[in-house]
């Protein structure tokens, strides 16, 4: 097995291992944008199986960097490998078994929802795609709004439509840019829980870039705090939290992105 | 299934998404026919007033309608395949298309499946009308009409391919170039005219360009009742350079707007 010597290690050395090769390996990433660097020679990985949560204020780089991973922004420099695919030579393989969700990107206003769904189950080779639509619907609660143009559906509903969308071909990983940005707290707690339940039953690996602390406490296992381009700290979030002597990570991150912390952590 | 490479079942699942987003919405079917039927109309009226006083327009009784349906094949598969593009656009849905198992290549493929069916619900009508309104049908011009549909085709495809790269690269700002573009090669393409009548340097311009011989040949099988394969095979032959060009050039501006991190506000 290959040793990811520069890679910030999450889980211990054994455990590493005895593990399958992690679902995202990032190695020495940066992107430039004329002058401004955006991602600056980072290095991560995401273990099956386990949620990461990507943290940093407006413009740290977190969406940068799962556009990259996404294969929707070609790095200055480094390499990305998605479930033992390179993204820069085989990520048609890899994009049949990943998928995404973003408040950021819509999906087409005048088609229905259903319509929608069953374009995206067609592009991702969704075997029986009635079925499955049926099925994602009952889980999301999304079966009245079915033949509703996406267009006029609310915030919280488009989110739950979006998420349809993540699940269609059941991913193996996935990337969440700001799952519940803009949801009422019943909606946020509620898809939560979905994305918990799928984790559960499917052992898949999601990267989470979110503002929500309580919400990456809950459903990441890891976190990596991203300042200017650049991962300034990681570990677990109860870890984090002890090493920092704050009461939660919101304090923390509050701390990194005023560059106020009083450990200096020493990273890559 | 796979043609050189293409999944049909993606090229069709996008072709579906096209065809939901037209099926949904009867004013764009109208606009489709709308314009061509009008210009048929008028340049109907215009032909049997020349030919009335006229005797070469006697004879070549067809020549001005002829000319406006073959003109609209080449405008409505441009505009067409671009607005296929502009569709995902102004839908903010380019992301999520981008990170599905969709090669750009079959995105390429269904815009021109659509472009031709959009093409021919545009045309389709005008022609039977001019049949019913002037007694004209440019299904008299046989096969020969096969081969300048396809030559006429294959340019404005090549055309809204380089058109939408533009709109990768430059973004929204430039939509109106969709529109204009191929106005601006009309001049140089003899639709209504010979080639002869230009001055010597618009003649240079016209010998590089497809739909100059199409049109020719049009005048030829009209006027002197002669089907120049000559001109077809010149036709054909610049076309497939032409549409290799376009396919080349919007793949190194999708590749652009991907280094640039165009991609996700390209709609904004």
């Amino acid at each position: 097995m290959r040793l990811y010597s520069n890679l910030i290690v999450i889980s211990n050395i054994s455990a590493f291992m005895n593990a399958p090769p992690p679902a995202i390996v990032v190695e020495n990433l940066s992107k430039t944008f004329a002058d401004l660097k955006a991602v600056d020679n980072v290095s991560f990985s995401v273990p099956r199986g386990e949620t990461v949560g990507l943290l940093g204020g407006n413009g740290a780089g977190k969406t940068t960097t799962i556009s990259m991973i996404l294969g929707l922004v070609i790095p200055t420099a480094g390499t990305i490998t998605v479930l033992g695919h390179s993204m820069a030579t085989s990520s048609h393989l890899a994009r049949r078994r990943m998928n995404f969700e973003s408040p950021y990107v819509d999906m087409p206003k005048r088609l229905t929802v259903r319509e929608n769904l069953t374009v995206y189950a067609r592009l991702y080779s969704v075997p029986k795609p009635r079925h499955r639509i049926g099925q994602l619907a009952a889980d999301l609660e999304l079966t009245d709004l079915l033949d509703r143009e996406f267009g006029t559906l609310s915030a919280g509903q488009k989110t739950r439509a979006g998420l349809a969308k993540a699940f269609i071909n059941q991913p193996d990983v996935l990337l969440l840019d700001e799952p519940t940005a803009s949801l009422d707290p019943d909606t946020a707690d509620w898809v939560r829980s979905y994305i918990e339940s799928y984790l559960a039953q499917h052992n898949a690996s999601i990267l989470l870039a979110s503002h929500n602390m309580a919400e990456v406490e809950r459903l990441c296992s890891h976190v990596l705090m991203m300042v200017q381009g650049r991962i300034v700290d990681s570990g677990r979030p109860k870890d984090l939290i002890s090493h920092y002597g704050r009461e939660n990570l919101e304090e923390v991150f509050l701390d990194i992105a005023r560059g106020q912390a009083t450990v200096a952590p020493v990273m890559q | 299934m796979t043609v050189f490479g293409l999944s049909v079942e993606r090229i069709a699942a996008m072709a579906l998404r096209y065809w939901y987003l037209l099926k949904g919405s009867w004013p764009r079917i109208v606009d489709i026919a709308y314009w061509p039927t009008v210009q048929m109309v008028m340049w109907g009226f215009i032909q049997t007033f020349v030919a009335e006083k006229s005797g070469f327009f006697a004879t070549a009784f067809g020549i001005l309608l002829g000319a406006v349906m073959l003109w609209d094949v080449l405008f409505r598969s441009q505009i067409s395949l671009s607005i296929s593009f502009f569709e995902e656009i102004w839908s903010r849905n380019l992301g999520h298309l981008m990170v599905s198992p969709l090669r750009p290549t079959e995105f390429i493929a269904a815009m021109i499946v659509m472009s031709l069916v959009r093409t021919l619900i545009g045309l389709v009508p005008a022609t039977f009308l001019a049949i019913w309104f002037f007694g004209y049908s440019i299904y008299d011009l046989g096969l020969g009409l096969v081969a300048f549909f396809f030559s006429l085709a294959l340019f404005g495809w090549a055309i809204g391919l380089a058109v939408s790269g533009v709109i990768l690269r430059f973004g929204m700002g430039a939509e109106n170039l969709a529109w204009a573009f191929t106005f601006g090669l009309a001049p140089f393409c003899g639709v209504y005219y010979p080639i002869e009548v230009l001055p010597a340097w618009m003649e240079v311009v016209s010998a590089a360009l497809p739909p100059a011989y199409i049109f020719e040949g049009m005048r030829a099988v009209l006027i002197e009742q002669t089907f120049r394969a000559d001109l077809i095979a010149t036709a054909l032959i610049m076309n497939v350079f032409y549409l290799a060009g376009g396919i080349a050039f919007f793949l190194w501006m999708l590749r652009r707007a991907k280094e640039r991190g165009m991609l996700l506000q390209i709609g904004e």
